[in-house]
């Protein structure tokens, strides 16, 4: 069973990079480098070490942002899911956050915040924080009551409902918002790479473009998804550690 | 031995007040305008089963968690060994009608788990779980989790996390109606093997009549629009014969065609 899997995975990853390769042949577009050109551009990045470098200048907002909209979003989810008075003072201003056109308003971000890591965190959070808070607070709101009144039955104090049957009911989809906001935190460093100050792997997109070499510009696309991948799968592995009764196999990777 | 519920016949039926476990005097609770249940009065006498009967809509459950302490009644008052519910507490024990299991815990954590909140330290709550997990014959399925058992099994599992905190009053809320009609037969017959043995007053919500008459020692019949009691009920079927002799009982289906003749008047 768990080989299935293994193979599965690698025959989807053969497929979709076979697609690419042969893409990359016909070729769809001048600006669509192969498979083998991009992996190799890659391999060059990293032996020479730039990768490496971009990478030390993009995850700072991107760790900085993720690890703000985690805390403050599942904090302020548990507080909206809580309570409904301060579910009509907050929840719209996550549901405009996850609405806004971000591109258009990061001039404004940096008009308030300047060019530097502020705004660059912002982005992140402003892309990530939103689904992590809608998700916790409905997460919570549906626990299902009848858990809660056993607890009470038995005598829990509401500390107890909170931490031993609200937030481990709620943790299954705490964690797949987690997982939404964390890709759409990887989205939003790159976009405030591109938008604010071209810094990091978001430097090795634009200006391998500008000098047509589409190559890197794939490789350095390809090692963001692969990071977000490998991110996402530690989340999982973190969230079965945590409940492990709430494995009942679902996937990200 | 049939009484109506006249005054009189209330006040020389009484048993002592030593032997009431728990008593309803005079609650009532409303829902916005619907009337639950209205001026209900009801004692549940010491070490016996008593099961609240009647068709939907006639305020057993809520009355049932109104004694367990989950909701509050508007008017009235209910004594758990003279002392009057503010609320739940270790003297009451609640069996849910979903089970209420905790899906990410195993059988062994779900059982323990009225002990864990109430404080009582790690080793000692499992070696009293696993105790009660044997007793409701679970054995070898302490690592396992709810969605790997049936619907029998787990609501054993809500059974022994009920008993295992000792209460001396034990709440059922339709226990067995989400089981199997065979898994519901052997239940019904370890329960009354629970009564017998264990020295604690159980109080039994359900909407089966032949299940009511086979368990009970004594069974309220309730009735809807407005909620009363309409009857007090002690069967007196001989159970010494041995289980399988219940159902042919003279007086068994005695009861259960009396009780269907007061109820069929109230079901649409």
């Amino acid at each position: 069973m768990k080989h299935r899997s293994l193979y599965l995975k690698v025959l989807s990853a053969l497929l979709v990079f076979g697609a690419w390769e042969i893409a990359g042949r016909i070729p769809v577009s001048y600006a669509f480098p192969t498979f083998f050109e991009s992996m190799a551009s890659l391999a060059r990045m990293t032996f020479d070490g730039t990768i490496f470098v971009a990478y030390a200048e993009t995850l700072k907002p991107l760790i900085i942002g993720v690890a703000i909209s985690t805390f403050l979003g599942i904090g302020f989810g548990l507080w909206i899911g809580l309570s409904e008075r301060f579910e009509w003072l907050f929840s719209p201003i996550f549901i405009v956050m996850q609405a806004a056109p971000l591109a258009a308003l990061i001039p404004l971000l940096v008009m308030a915040y300047g060019i530097g890591l502020t705004s660059k965190v912002f982005v992140v959070c402003i892309m990530a924080m939103p689904v992590i808070v809608l998700s916790t607070s409905s997460a919570v709101r549906n626990t299902p009551a009848s858990m809660k009144e056993m607890a009470r039955s038995f005598l829990a104090k509401d500390h107890d409902v909170l931490l031993k049957i609200i937030v481990p009911a709620a943790s299954p989809v705490i964690f797949s918002g987690l997982r939404l906001g964390v890709s759409a935190g990887f989205i939003g460093a790159i976009l405030s790479e591109l938008k604010i100050t071209p810094t990091g792997v978001g430097d090795i997109i634009s200006y391998s473009r500008s000098i047509a070499d589409y190559p890197s510009m794939y490789a350095a696309i390809f090692s963001i998804i692969l990071l977000a991948v490998l991110f996402l799968n530690l989340l999982e592995k973190i969230e079965n550690i945590l409940f492990k009764g709430n494995d009942r196999g679902y996937v990200t990777d | 031995m049939v009484m109506s519920q006249t005054k009189e016949a209330f006040t020389n039926a009484q048993p002592l007040e030593d032997d009431i476990a728990v008593s309803v005097r005079g609650v009532s609770k409303n829902y916005g305008d619907v009337e639950a249940l209205k001026n209900m009065s009801l004692e549940f006498p010491r070490g016996q089963l008593t099961s609240l009967l009647g068709p939907s809509g006639c305020g057993k459950t809520t009355l049932l968690k109104i004694i367990a302490g989950l909701l509050d009644a508007d008017t009235g008052e209910i004594l758990v060994n003279g002392k009057p519910v503010s609320g739940p507490g270790p003297d009451r024990a609640f069996v849910f009608q979903d089970f209420a299991l905790l899906p990410w815990a195993s059988v062994m954590r779900n059982v323990a788990f009225g002990l864990e909140l109430r404080g009582v330290a790690k080793s000692e709550r499992e070696d009293k779980a696993a105790k009660y997990i044997k007793d409701v014959g679970l054995q070898g399925f302490e690592g396992a989790y709810p969605h790997e058992l049936s619907g029998g099994m787990r609501q054993r599992v809500g059974l022994a996390r009920a008993l295992s905190v000792d209460s001396k009053v034990l709440l059922l809320d339709e226990p067995f109606s989400a089981v199997d009609e065979q898994t519901r037969r052997k239940f019904q017959e370890d329960l009354l093997a629970l009564v017998a043995n264990e020295n604690k007053t159980f109080i039994f919500v359900t909407h089966s009549i032949e299940e009511a008459v086979y368990c009970s020692d004594q069974i309220a019949l309730l009735l809807p629009r407005p909620s009363r009691v309409h009857e007090i009920i002690r069967p007196n079927i001989d159970r010494s014969k041995g289980v399988e002799h219940i159902r042919r009982e003279p007086e068994y289906l005695d009861i259960v065609d009396q009780i269907w003749a007061s109820l069929r008047a109230y079901v649409e």
